[in-house]
């Protein structure tokens, strides 16, 4: 099992979801966050000052999945997540120990 | 009835209501320009304050400004507009306390009504320069000290038959009368107080504290643009014609072009057309245009805006520099622009629109009225400066002038008034000026 983490623009939140449903996955977790790359954020101006908002607004999901899923949900984040511009954001994937479903105390693959 | 005194009187009320109106547009400017945590303090001096005006300038402001008296202060009918008067007679048929105003031909209380939205306008002006730090009881108090004090001896000077007034000093509508005496009021509430925790760095250097609505900020500025449309072509107080409707154009034309030279000199020394810039801009135009507006004609008042627009802009940034922390640019478009509007008025002034008097200097008529008008300036700034130094002072040493620390850092609004302007907003915590960097500039606090 994997856990897939991505860090996307809030404003392709929408066509994300859409994208993976085609695909199909098992469940997903969107935290709303703030953050920022090698830019460190964004240079802004007020009445003659500059000051920078070194964090922006992100959303990271997260989805659990088996270790076949992994791939085509990780495209189809990429295919809609992508701009072509700084601030897409980055998708991280890592291995998963264990899975337990709380209603029914299953474990591993089957709790998915 | 004399349908003279019912157009003059219809004028002098409209026109008194849509600077009563401005009230709202600094209300809007100032809460934009500051942050969400002070806004409902803000909006609350911004309301108060007219309260207070009317309170002050009936028991004794009024009088103080326009009864008869010596060349420094009026003394006949002193308190609440308690003197004999038979207006709207005019001129040698007018009999009463108030002879400094028997040129215009309407009643007493509508001359009270349009004065007193004036005074209004002059105490509203410190609101904004002050913010984001004072006590709102002690603004409110030295609110009542400068209308029913300050404002109406210098009045009385100007346009009450004083002593500037006897030596040919011109201020119209009120760069020196109105703007220059807000903005000398607030300079020295700002020395007082001292910048805003955060405002500057250790180095000196300073940090932008961006305000949290430039929506509100730019709504405020089109009613205070709408309200100048009363503020100058009303202070004929007379249904002239001729005279209305010029000024009325010189007015909008000074801001038109006062906006398009702030915006590129924005563009220029900073390198983006910054909104709030081209608001000052806009306002600077407007305060420049006070004092000169019915004796100049529409071409001078371009000049006059287009300059106007590159000093606020300078004036923003020099103030900042110089550690003078004026969160909304008060002192910039009311003080700097009030003094460069007054001394307009002796370069540009021509003498076809004021009788028995000689054209300023761009205009044939030599420094004469320049002259008067720099010893106008150099009066009323001396003057004001020392008077709200002492009343600021004062204040701080009666019952103090500065939220605590803590207050200030958790914003005004909680501190001051229980409130909160958006209890159910998320509040953005990723701005500059949170957490570390308040107590990082702290050592920069006076």
């Amino acid at each position: 099992m994997r856990k897939i983490e991505a860090v996307i623009r809030p404003e392709k939140l929408d066509d994300v979801r859409k994208a993976i449903e085609a695909v199909g996955y098992p469940g997903i977790t969107i935290t709303e966050a703030e953050g920022h790359g090698k830019q460190k954020g964004v240079v802004q101006q007020w009445r003659g000052e500059t000051y920078r908002v070194e964090f922006l607004p992100k959303i990271k999901l997260e989805i659990i999945v088996g270790d076949a899923d992994v791939e085509q949900i990780v495209q189809a984040i990429i295919k809609a997540a992508k701009t072509g511009s700084v601030g897409d954001g980055k998708i991280f994937v890592s291995d998963v120990r264990d899975v337990i479903k709380i209603r029914t105390g299953e474990r591993g693959d089957a709790a998915l | 009835m004399d349908p003279k005194v019912v157009a003059d009187t219809l004028w002098v009320l409209i026109t008194a209501m849509l600077v009563f109106f401005m009230n709202l547009g600094f209300a809007c400017v100032e809460t934009g320009f500051c942050r969400s945590k002070n806004a409902v303090n803000i909006l609350s001096k911004n309301f108060i304050v007219f309260a207070i005006s009317t309170i002050g300038f009936w028991i004794l402001g009024f009088g103080l400004m326009f009864g008869n008296g010596s060349s420094l202060w009026g003394a006949e009918g002193l308190w609440f507009l308690g003197g004999a008067d038979n207006s709207p007679a005019t001129a040698d048929a007018y009999k009463g306390a108030y002879a400094s105003l028997n040129w215009t031909g309407v009643p007493l209380l509508a001359k009270f009504f349009f004065q007193l939205v004036f005074a209004g306008t002059a105490a509203t002006i410190v609101s904004g320069a002050v913010a984001e730090r004072i006590k709102y009881f002690s603004f409110i108090v030295f609110s009542l000290v400068l209308t029913a004090v300050i404002y109406p001896v210098i009045g009385h000077w100007i346009w009450g038959g004083g002593w500037l007034a006897s030596k040919g000093f011109l201020d119209f509508a009120g760069s020196t009368q109105v703007h220059s005496i807000g903005g000398w009021a607030a300079l020295t509430g700002i020395l007082v107080l001292g910048p805003r925790i955060g405002k500057y760095n250790k180095d000196g250097s300073a940090n932008a504290i961006p305000g949290h609505n430039l929506a509100l900020g730019l709504i405020g500025c089109f009613v205070l643009w709408l309200g100048w449309f009363g503020f100058n072509p009303g202070s004929t107080m007379a249904a002239d014609v001729d005279a209305i409707s010029r000024i009325c154009i010189t007015t909008n034309t000074a801001a038109a072009f006062a906006m398009v030279t702030s915006t590129l000199t924005s563009v220029l020394l900073i390198g983006k057309p910054d909104l709030g810039m081209t608001i000052n801009g806009c306002l600077a135009g407007l305060v420049a245009i006070t004092a000169p507006c019915a004796f100049v004609s529409v071409g001078s008042s371009a000049i006059i805006g287009a300059i106007a627009g590159v000093l606020v802009v300078l004036a923003v940034i020099g103030f900042d520099k110089v550690k003078v922390d004026d969160p909304v640019g008060a002192t910039s478009v009311h003080l700097v622009n009030g003094i460069f509007g007054t001394l307009c008025v002796g370069l540009f002034a021509e003498s076809q629109w004021m009788p028995n008097k000689a054209s300023g200097l761009f205009f044939g008529g030599g420094w004469t009225q320049f002259s008067t008008q720099l010893l106008g300036v150099l009066a009323v700034g001396a003057t004001v400066f020392v008077v709200s130094l002492v009343a600021w002072l004062l204040i701080k040493a009666v019952m103090g002038l500065r939220v605590s620390v803590q207050e200030e850092i958790e914003g005004l609004d909680i501190g001051e008034h229980g409130n909160s302007a958006y209890p159910d907003f998320v509040v953005r915590k990723s701005l500059p000026m949170s957490g570390s960097m308040m107590t990082a500039a702290e050592p920069a606090r006076r």
